[in-house]
């Protein structure tokens, strides 16, 4: 039964497996549900283990029982253009101050809004507008708000719920909170015995007792705790400005995570030269050198950056673009350095559009393994710094 | 099986519940499998288990979890360090291992006579091995002591909610064996039936005044924490004894303190919202 709507789902990309898919069956054999409203509910409580997958269930859900392909895919392009930061500057001001007014939530739903009006006028109308309601701008189907109007339980259409998408906010491969961050951080450890010793070790107790003759000798030893050293450099240039909100939320997850043994953090511009900024404002600095003479080559090295420059930011021995003077060697150089001191390092790019394709993004990527910023990404990333070489 | 069996879960007076929670909570009865609840902090998690054993007649076992609670800590637990001692200074029969087997909460729940109600709180606090480790134990019911050669088995198999704040993720392998069921932040609807269940006697107006500043509050993107539930009725709570009106004026708010709760974001508020009154240097925030 509904065998198909398996496979939307995972074509969807809700990891669905067929151990859930059989309790799924058996729970319609016991006659769990009397309508598509339940089966919806039922089918989402079995088969999607976490709320970041709601919004796919949602889509695939939609795709299924209304046997119509949806146009989100094309909608999403245009959301994600519409987001992309890089974008704004085409914008004429009054639509910037419009954009800062709303919040990002409001600025999604009021685009599309736009655009179905603009495909009612186009098409003439289809399903999703003729279902929506009365009136193309207040509530279509999309709008939330439509929803509540239809009424308590059981009068709404469990495809019109999933038409709803409420949980686009909770996708995993578009937001990143400081809990998600922190999730994913967590994940770096490992775990060694150190401090002191006041852990009670049983086995060794009584093995001691027994050689004492049933006379009690205690045996302790020291607790485990995680040794990761995380080394947080990231890029303060003019470039990163649309990320900075991404970079301070990434920055304020590894900073109040208690868990790592040691935890430092350092700003540059564009690429690293001769010195890392330990405040950016304030130009207050530490020099390279110093830095990799201190730091043990075990910290885990975390870069995030667009890595966008000019080529000869990168290459050249006099690149920086902020301190014209005598440098030691180039900022391509400096990377190298970091590369052979520290046995982990990755970088994080928050820019995931066609920059990425530009030269001395691809360069660096060469000597270090970049990963998107986002929790998926994140993840992978973190992944990489534990395992070893 | 028969609807009637299947709706065994109602809700309960004092916890008001969506449809989806209500079928959810039931799937899991019938399928006889670990429901796992997941959602903001203050949206009622914890409290579910207590309604359905409310609303069901049955006793509530709740295991706490803590960063340091292991999994056999909730089958049993062999005090061997009693028990050296006991033979050092031979106040009991030491031989009879069973008097130092203690059952910890899953194993109650698994030895009671009465099919019991057992919440695994906060599961995500404890290590990230922890859901690995429960795995057979919930899927069979059952565990073996080694020690006393004993199998501990399920005598009716109990209704296990299980909560989580998201703080790690969840392995796979156990959420495949769960129902899951994510508690949406209440629209203003369900807000309203939340509140009156709390404060039946509640006026109109203040809970109108009350609901507007509070959703007003929680659209301000930037707090770290943003209030919730709880604090909304901790605070009507606190409006209603002192007779204020929930109404922000000049960006004011009394008793903001019981609505938010860290100090960055009370201090991004004042900065932010609260037009200052010539002459008043600090605000207040736990009078008015």
């Amino acid at each position: 039964m509904f065998t198909p709507f398996f496979y939307t789902l995972q074509e969807r990309k809700v990891p669905v497996s067929i151990t859930e898919w059989m309790i799924l069956m058996e729970a319609l054999s016991k006659g769990c549900i009397n309508n598509l409203n339940e089966f919806y509910y039922l089918a989402r409580a079995i088969l999607v283990k976490s709320e970041t997958h709601f919004d796919q269930y949602d889509i695939a859900f939609q795709e299924y029982f209304n046997g119509i392909a949806p146009p989100l895919d094309f909608t999403e392009e245009l959301l994600s253009w519409l987001t992309d930061p890089q974008n704004r500057p085409q914008l004429t001001p009054e639509e910037i101050a419009a954009i800062k007014k709303m919040d990002i939530e409001e600025l999604m739903k009021e685009f599309e809004k736009r655009l179905k009006e603009q495909k009612e006028r186009h098409d003439g109308g289809n399903y999703w507008i003729g279902t929506g309601g009365t009136s193309p701008f207040g509530h279509s189907g999309y709008n939330p708000q439509g929803i509540l109007v239809g009424g308590p339980g059981g009068m709404r259409s469990a495809v019109r719920i999933a038409e709803a998408r409420n949980f686009r906010n909770y996708r995993s491969d578009m937001t990143l909170d400081v809990r998600q961050i922190k999730v994913a951080l967590k994940q770096l450890r490992q775990l060694n015995r150190v401090g002191l010793e006041d852990e009670l070790d049983l086995d060794r107790t009584i093995d001691a007792t027994c050689k004492n003759a049933g006379e009690l000798e205690f045996k302790w030893r020291r607790p485990r705790k995680n040794s990761i050293k995380l080394l947080l450099i990231m890029d303060a240039g003019g470039s990163m400005e649309p990320y900075a909100n991404l970079c301070s939320q990434l920055f304020s997850a590894a900073n109040s995570l208690s868990h790592f043994r040691s935890f430092k953090y350092y700003y540059f511009h564009n690429c690293p030269y001769d010195v890392l900024y330990s405040d950016i404002y304030q130009r207050k600095g530490e020099n390279i050198e110093r830095l990799l003479k201190v730091l043990e080559p075990d910290y885990k090295v975390i870069f995030v950056g667009d890595a966008c420059m000019a080529y000869s930011e990168l290459v050249d021995r006099y690149g920086d673009l902020y301190f014209h003077g005598y440098q030691k060697m180039s900022g391509l150089d400096r990377l190298r350095q970091f590369k052979l001191h520290f046995t982990h390092c990755v970088w994080l790019n928050p820019e995931t559009s066609a920059l990425r394709n530009y030269p001395t993004v691809q360069m660096v990527a060469k000597l270090f393994p970049m990963y998107d910023l986002t929790i998926d990404g994140l993840n992978m990333a973190v992944k990489k710094l534990v395992t070893k070489r | 099986m028969t609807q009637k069996h299947f709706d065994q879960f109602k809700g309960s007076s004092d916890y008001v519940i969506s449809d989806a929670l209500k079928n959810a909570v039931n799937v899991s009865i019938v399928l006889q499998r670990p429901l796992l609840v997941r959602g903001e902090p203050g949206t009622g998690k914890t409290l579910l288990a207590h309604s359905i054993a409310k609303s069901l007649g049955k006793k509530l076992i709740v295991w706490n979890i803590k960063s340091t609670t292991k999994a056999a800590e909730g089958l049993y637990v062999y005090d061997t360090v009693q028990r050296l001692n006991d033979s050092r200074f031979g106040d009991r029969d030491v031989s009879e291992i069973k008097h130092y087997i203690k059952l910890g909460k899953l194993g109650q729940a698994f030895n009671s006579p009465q099919q019991e109600i057992l919440l695994i709180d906060e599961i995500d606090k404890a290590d990230l091995e922890f859901p690995n480790d429960l795995l057979n134990e919930l899927d069979e019911m059952s565990f073996y002591i080694p020690e006393t050669n004993e199998t501990i088995s399920a005598k009716q198999r109990p209704i296990v909610i299980i909560t989580s704040n998201n703080e790690k993720e969840l392995p796979d392998a156990f959420l495949r064996r769960c129902i899951f069921h994510y508690i949406e932040f209440p629209d203003p609807q369900l807000m309203e039936d939340i509140i009156r269940v709390h404060f039946p006697d509640i006026k109109n107006a203040l809970l109108k005044d009350a609901m507007e500043s509070f959703y007003s509050l929680r659209k301000i993107g930037d707090f770290r924490k943003k209030p919730s539930t709880s604090e909304l009725i901790d605070w009507i709570q606190a409006l209603m004894a002192s007779g204020l009106d929930g109404k922000i004026k000049d960006g004011e708010i009394p008793f903001l303190g019981t609505l938010i709760k860290k100090e960055t974001d009370i201090n991004y508020y004042v900065s932010h919202y609260v037009r200052r009154k010539p002459g008043s240097r600090d605000y207040n925030v736990y009078g008015n």
